[in-house]
């Protein structure tokens, strides 16, 4: 029985992969999840906007009262040099490379264009074996239309692979008119594969201070619903390599997602409620499915089920929303409100 | 000799030299010094080498003294070792001089001379530090300007090898210490060839060591004392010669030639002044110019002052000379004469080859704590000396008016240079005024052949604090070491200044103004004050104008307009050919900014391109004079003392002010800081009555009391001004009355920690607090009448609320206002909540360090009293010493309340038992027991005026003290844990009844941010640039185990309730109480305006604990020990996070960073987890422990 799969031309030996979160930030996580068995690991995205942040932030608060006072020129010394660039990150990815065997995957969020492709040539340099662009780009602006969104997507996309040699892929919200399309065109620019999706920011109220709150909430089981379903719609229909995120739990979810067509299988939530031991129990799990439903090979029921696959391909289409509204909806009991 | 120049001040020269000469190093930071130990500081962790290839240790110590000590041992060791420091630090170092002397040790102190607390503390120059220690056994060697300053230094280090005999380099605080001027610096080799590695074996081989021991240090009887003080005169009487040499060594090696006596002037002088320091050049200056003028003067600068050669001396006297002035920057109150004039009279006198010719000597001050020494007052004293009878004794500088030992000058009088460009910058400190005029400085010093000379006047406010630059640029060497007198240039920074401040005064007919302006070309000349249109006309002044602060907006410069002003300045100047000068600025700002980041570089380099596309020159030729005139500094109705003393030193004309103006012994009146209206806030708190909850923690945080809360009765409202805001009160004990809550708009600084604070919000737009910052030149007048009017509205009665949360104690009248702290500061809302809660019954010691800077420095200060005259009575003794200095006020104020209590039982029989009865066994624990206290004591003096006899009107002398006193001991971090912490520890196990308010900023502020023993685990500060190795000191926990201490640890913004829960507490404690006060700060590296709230995570982080440890819990049988904060929820990193004393450590040593961040994760686990088992409750405690 084989766990194998292909992702972004990579062979990795099962199709678990640790996605970009504060977890992979460690040295001492990452080895310890190798050891119990993951395939491929994300580091933690590389902010472009917190690196300048930083800069001025350090800027505005070095030189706060600075030959101000009498007794005090400045209040504070001035080391011989800063490492305010990405080294940090850089060494991280080299670190990395250097205690494991998987793959290690950079992840990039930038802000600038330049910074994109420069960041992403260094991230190759330092060692990464592929890169996932985290284009967390939210479009608060009404006046900027989806298409001028869908554009500079793109755009980032044309400049990175021309940059590097290494594969990239791109890791995207749900949120365009057509995803589908939106998937054809960043293969289209060279992504040699999509991560669906990205746990977009979503902020809370708080009623007691009045305030917008921001906070990262962990994906639920419900929430790999909508990768299978875009993953499924896509599989079979464009020439990349697919990773489902969000929402994966079980062995059960990792089979689901590699049914509909995905090529791996990105563990975050997870992991910080079930910690990184959990890993071998997810493979001794997918062993043990395979082996009762008489399985080979992770290849042979990649794609089974996705839309070209399925039994019922119209259950992917938006019939099937009106189907669930009627069997499932109604049978809630009615709110108070009606 | 190396033809390289570079631009530095004064420290940085004496400190190279210092560094390359030395293994072992101690630092203590002390205005003006500080920056020679930072230096130090700052290229050992750099790892730069001294002369030896190794990098020498740097030791930051608890003191001056600690200094000493170590710096006695390393040498005692048989390392070469040295320190720097100034003033009241030189004292501390006195019985270590001693020893060092005694024991023939070769080291350098550097000195940047400053004037001795006295009538006051001042941080500024002169003498008096140096001529105190002049006893000591040092050899004394003097620099008189930034060059001298590095290479007196050299000479020091040298010629104390040679002679055995530890030097003082002294050099003039700020004046030469912060002066930047374009110097040759000394080359390495040079040093080397100076420092004979023989001589410094022969020190090596003298240092103990138990492969050779000997014992150094006895203990000598009568019999062999005196013969062995004696022993060491061989080497005092060589000292003079080997200093020579190494002077002539010196000339060899660089071509600069000094003497122990340098003589400068007409070869056939007449007149001479004998003097030492940076005076002596100004003094050089305008010999030249006299004797230009046929004038037969002359000036001995005095380099040796310790052993004062009388033989070198009286060589260095012109034959010529007829008359001699000795100008000491010094006072000796009840001396014969000052110190330097004492030494020429006795060599004089002692010589038997004096000059037939000399006639007359006479003796004079000048200059103390940097006042002003012109030409001018050179001339007078010149002039003086070609009386028939000259004054002796005089002074010049100032108006004596009552001893008239002044010497008239004529301000007119003027010897600068025409081929000098001359330029003053008027600034405020956060707009990076000076910062660009040093920037400036190193260019043209740097990059041209013109020298260069920069110096910068500060005010003493730390808040809107004015930055005056003055700069000198020109062909010839500079030796002008007083402010500019005339200037070419003139550039006002901020416009509100040109209303305060008469800057064009010192314009040449014909100079350039350059304006900040937010007006444009059509709008600039109408806006000017007629004052400043008057000059502009009469001198045919050019105005230059650009809105600098919209350019810096535009282009992301916040509010830093440096670059930008720096840029019109070389653009309209003329110095430089523009694009050569904004070459020069790029590259210079590539040099400073490098290393912070391409986007920082960037940034200032858009600023200047854009510059000159909004820089213009105003039109005035068709001008007339159309501005408003200049409003009176103070209000008519100031008391006057403000208007006559305190007003003249806002407008800067305190220089004028003569003898008689100021008190005779330092005592000044309290209240003054709210006659000076400030105007620094661009915008300020308006309140928003319907959305308040009226919990009056805007008023509480306020650093600057500039926003107050009452609860009046509706009648006192009548009259109240057309949209004065008021509104019902909410609280059921003020059920009935009407709440306002109003902004003093004038005294505000707009710091916003109030509106940040606030929890409430509008309804209907959540963005709105129930108080909002909105601009205040549109609101002044108005909210100037509400703020008239408020402060008439009758206050809180004592009596009848006591203090028990935070919204009754912010009704209590605050008697600390308006001070100068920090926009923002963390210190001053608990100096003023203790002042609303025990004000009008305080007695205040105050360590030296930033509380007693924003409370005591002149011109306003901001102690208060109320409508009864009473109020903190507040003093200032030293640094190290505050908490002796409470301890003497409360045993003071214990045994005059006892000696009254008796002279009572005394009188007995004419007051009556009854009163007495009352008075003797008054409860005084709250407001009501306190009031009616005093009444007692109003009809015990009524009683007493009738009673005849010296018991009568002793204790008609001594009936206030009846009423009880509260002692409170403040000061900050530096004081409490390193300098003064062997004081308050002696204090804390008195056992007596005084309150100890520890304003802990984790940092010494005062001085620059120099870490302390209470800065954390990680923290970068000054002397502890890799981040603080060690964890901070827990003093509460010091302070508990002596067991009836009460100690409590507070952060307002985490629990106000607690914090004055925990006032009260220590107040009401019949023993001593200590408070140990989080106090956020610039020096963190913080937003200002969200740092109160920043305390909530700090707490729930663990960095920092509260707690309240009463003993009068312990009689009732419960532990005194309440934590008021729970275990740490929050990731302790993620408040390092936002805290750049924390965080620049990550971008600078980020492996380090992690290490002492885990480091400290895991001790303040420890200490919760501690503080957790203290805090058991007793009544679960088995004899066997916890159970």
């Amino acid at each position: 029985m084989s766990l194998q799969t292909n992702y972004l031309g990579m062979t990795l030996k099962n199709p678990l992969i640790a996605s970009a979160s504060p977890l992979t930030q460690n040295l001492d996580n990452l080895k310890a999840m190798e050891d119990n068995g993951i395939a491929a690991v994300v580091l933690p995205s590389l902010f472009e906007e917190q690196l300048t942040h930083d800069v001025y932030e350090h800027y505005h608060y070095a030189s706060v009262g600075t030959d101000s006072f009498p007794e005090a020129q400045k209040f504070f010394p001035e080391p011989v040099e800063f490492k305010f660039g990405p080294d940090e990150y850089l060494e991280h990815i080299r670190k990395a490379k250097k205690s494991l065997q998987v793959p290690v995957i950079a992840s990039l969020n930038g802000h600038s264009h330049g910074g994109w492709v420069s960041y992403a040539k260094l991230m190759q340099d330092a060692g990464a074996d592929a890169i996932e662009l985290n284009i967390y780009e939210l479009p608060s602006n009404p006046d900027v239309s989806g298409a001028e969104v869908e554009a500079q997507y793109l755009n980032i996309v044309r400049g990175v692979k021309d940059s590097v040699k290494i594969p990239v892929s791109v890791k995207i919200s749900p949120f365009f008119s057509s995803p589908g399309n939106m998937a054809k065109k960043l293969w289209g620019s060279g992504a040699d594969g999509l991560v669906l999706f990205n746990r977009f920011y979503q902020p809370d109220v708080n009623l007691e201070t009045l305030e917008v709150v921001p906070s990262v909430i962990l994906s639920g089981p419900t929430a790999i619903r909508l990768s299978l379903l875009w993953i499924g719609l896509l599989s079979g229909r464009v020439s990349m390599s697919l990773a489902a995120s969000s929402g994966i739990h079980s062995a059960v979810d990792v089979l689901k997602c590699t049914m509909v067509g995905a090529d791996a299988a990105m563990l975050c939530s997870v992991l910080y409620k079930q910690g990184l031991p959990y890993i071998q129990k997810l493979i001794v799990d997918l062993n043990a499915w395979m082996e009762v439903h008489e399985y080979e090979s992770i290849e042979q029921m990649k794609g089974s089920m996705n839309y070209r696959n399925a039994e019922h391909p119209e259950a992917f289409e938006r019939a099937n929303y009106v189907r669930s509204l009627r069997n499932d909806f109604f049978m809630v009991r009615p709110m108070p409100f009606g | 000799m190396t033809a390289r120049q570079e631009t530095i001040d004064g420290n940085e020269a004496a400190a190279r030299i210092a560094y390359k000469a030395s293994e072992v190093i101690a630092i203590y930071p002390i205005t003006p010094s500080s920056t020679m130990g930072e230096w130090a500081d700052e290229w050992a962790s750099q790892e730069k080498k001294n002369l030896w290839g190794t990098v020498p240790l740097v030791q930051e110590m608890q003191s001056e003294g600690g200094a000493a000590g170590a710096v006695h041992g390393a040498l005692q060791t048989g390392a070469l070792s040295t320190t720097f420091t100034a003033s009241q630090g030189l004292l501390l170092m006195i019985p270590n001089m001693y020893k060092i002397a005694g024991e023939l040790t070769p080291v350098v102190f550097h000195v940047a001379a400053r004037s001795l607390a006295a009538h006051a503390l001042s941080i500024f120059g002169d003498h008096a530090d140096i001529m105190s220690a002049r006893s000591t056994g040092w050899a004394m060697l003097a620099a008189s300007g930034v060059q001298e300053a590095m290479d007196m230094a050299l000479i020091a280090h040298s010629a104390t090898l040679k002679s055995r005999i530890p030097f003082v380099h002294f050099f003039d605080g700020f004046r030469t210490s912060h002066e930047v001027a374009k110097i040759f610096p000394i080359d390495d080799d040079v040093i080397r060839a100076m420092l004979d590695e023989k001589l410094i074996d022969a020190h090596r081989a003298r240092g103990l060591s138990p492969d050779h021991p000997v014992l150094r240090g006895t203990a000598q009887n009568p019999d062999a004392y005196f013969q062995a003080r004696e022993a060491c005169n061989p080497f005092y009487n060589a000292c003079p010669d080997h200093v020579e040499e190494t002077m002539a060594a010196f000339k060899a090696l660089t071509g600069r030639e000094y003497n122990l006596f340098d003589y400068y002037g007409a070869p056939d002088a007449e007149r001479i002044i004998i003097m030492m320091g940076s005076g002596a050049s100004t003094v050089a200056e305008t010999v030249d110019t006299l004797a230009a003028q046929g004038e037969k003067v002359g000036l001995i600068n005095v380099r040796l002052f310790r052993p004062f050669s009388a033989s070198h001396f009286l060589k260095a006297i012109p034959a010529s000379a007829k008359s001699l002035a000795v100008l000491d920057r010094s006072k000796e109150p009840g001396a014969l004469g000052e110190p330097l004039y004492q030494d020429v009279l006795t060599a004089l006198f002692e010589s038997e080859h004096k000059s037939a010719n000399l006639q007359k000597v006479i003796g004079g001050r000048y200059g103390l704590s940097s006042k002003e020494f012109t030409p001018a007052m050179v001339k007078a004293v010149f002039d003086e000396l070609s009386k028939e009878k000259p004054r002796n004794h005089f002074t010049v500088g100032i108006v004596d008016d009552v001893t008239h030992s002044s010497l008239d000058w004529n301000p007119g009088f003027t010897t600068e240079p025409k081929n000098q460009v001359r330029a003053l910058f008027y600034g405020l400190g956060a707009d990076g005024t000076v910062s660009a005029n040093k920037s400036s400085i190193k260019i043209i010093g740097e990059e041209t052949d013109n020298y260069a000379q920069g110096y910068f006047v500060y005010d003493s406010k730390k808040s809107g604090a004015m930055t005056v630059s003055h700069l000198r640029f020109g062909p010839d060497p500079i030796r002008s070491s007083y402010l500019v007198q005339t200037a070419n240039f003139v550039a006002c920074h901020q416009w509100p200044f040109l209303e305060k401040y008469d800057m064009l005064a010192p314009m040449l007919s014909g100079g350039t103004f350059l304006l900040n302006s937010p007006y444009d070309a059509r709008e600039v000349w109408d806006r000017l004050p007629e004052r400043v249109q008057e000059r502009i006309l009469e001198r045919k002044i050019r105005v230059f104008a650009i809105d600098a602060i919209r350019v810096a907006k535009e282009t992301g410069m916040g509010g830093r307009i440096n670059t930008i002003m720096q840029t019109c300045f070389f653009a309209i100047s003329g110095v430089l050919e523009r694009s050569e000068a904004i070459d020069l600025i790029k590259k210079s700002i590539r040099k400073a900014y490098g290393k912070k980041g391409e986007q920082i570089v960037e940034q200032n380099f858009a600023a200047v391109d854009r510059t000159l596309d909004f820089l213009f020159e105003v039109d005035v030729s068709k001008a007339t004079l159309n501005g408003a005139k200049t409003p009176a500094t103070v209000s008519a109705k100031a008391p006057a003392f403000v208007r006559d003393v305190i007003a003249p030193m806002l407008e800067g004309r305190g220089d004028l002010l003569p003898v008689s103006a100021f008190p005779v012994d330092g005592t000044f009146p309290t209240g003054t800081a709210k006659w000076e209206k400030r105007n620094i806030a661009t915008e300020i708190p308006i309140w928003d009555p319907v959305s308040c909850t009226q919990c009056m923690k805007c008023v509480l945080v306020c650093p600057h009391a500039s926003i107050r809360g009452k609860m009046v009765d509706e009648e006192a409202l009548q009259g109240a001004p057309d949209g004065f805001r008021v509104i019902d009160a909410k609280p059921k004990e003020f059920k009935g009355k009407k709440f306002i809550i109003q902004v003093a708009p004038e005294d505000c600084t707009g710091c916003g920690i109030c509106v940040d604070i606030c929890p409430a919000r509008n309804k209907s737009e959540t963005r709105l607090r129930a108080i909002n910052m909105q601009e205040q030149a549109p609101l002044r007048q108005q909210e100037k009448e509400y703020w008239e009017y408020f402060e008439n509205l009758p206050i809180l009665d004592r009596t009848t609320t006591a203090p028990t949360n935070v919204r009754t104690s912010q009704l209590y009248e605050p008697y600390f206002e308006f001070s100068g702290a920090c926009s923002g500061c963390g210190e001053t809302p608990y100096v003023k909540l203790a002042s609303q809660l025990f004000g009008d019954r305080m007695v205040v010691a105050n360590a030296t360090g930033c509380s007693s800077i924003y409370g005591g420095n002149l011109p306003t200060t901001p102690w208060t009293q109320n409508a009864e005259g009473r109020g903190p009575a507040w003093s200032n003794s030293l640094f190290e010493d505050n908490a002796e200095f409470g301890l003497g006020m409360r045993l003071s104020i214990d045994k005059q309340t006892e000696l009254a209590v008796e002279m009572l039982k005394r009188l007995s029989g004419q007051i009556g038992d009854e009163l007495i009865d009352a008075i003797v066994n008054s409860e005084q624990s709250d407001e009501m027991g306190i009031a009616e206290q005093r009444i007692r004591v109003e009809v015990l003096k009524g009683k007493l005026k009738s009673i005849p006899g010296i018991d009568s009107s002793r204790l008609m002398s001594l009936a206030d003290y009846l009423v009880k006193k509260s002692v409170w001991i403040m000061g900050g971090d530096g004081w409490a844990y390193d300098i003064g912490f062997g004081g308050l520890d002696h204090v804390l196990a008195s056992g007596k009844n005084v309150n100890i308010l520890v304003l802990d900023t984790e940092v010494y502020s005062n001085t620059g941010g120099q870490a302390s023993k209470s800065t954390p685990k990680a923290a970068v500060a000054k002397f502890a640039m890799g981040g603080k190795a060690m964890g901070k000191k827990d003093l509460a926990r010091i302070a508990m185990s002596y067991g009836n201490v009460y100690v409590a640890q507070v952060a307002m913004g985490a629990r106000d309730e607690q914090t004055v829960k925990a006032f009260l507490e220590a107040e009401k404690h019949p023993g001593p109480s200590i408070i140990l006060a989080y106090s956020h700060c610039i020096a963190h590296g913080i937003d200002m305006r969200s740092a109160m709230r920043e305390h909530r995570d700090m707490v729930a982080s663990g960095h920092w604990m509260l707690f309240r440890y009463n003993p009068a819990l312990a009689l009732e049988g419960a532990n005194p020990l309440q934590l008021d904060s729970a275990k740490p929820s929050k990731p302790l990193a993620e408040f390092y996070e936002k805290q750049n004393r924390f965080k620049m450590l990550t971008k600078s040593q980020p492996e380090a960073a992690q290490r002492l961040l885990h480091e400290a994760e895991k001790e303040s686990l420890e200490r919760w987890k501690a503080y957790e088992r203290l805090a058991t409750p007793w009544s679960t405690v088995s004899e066997g422990g916890i159970s």
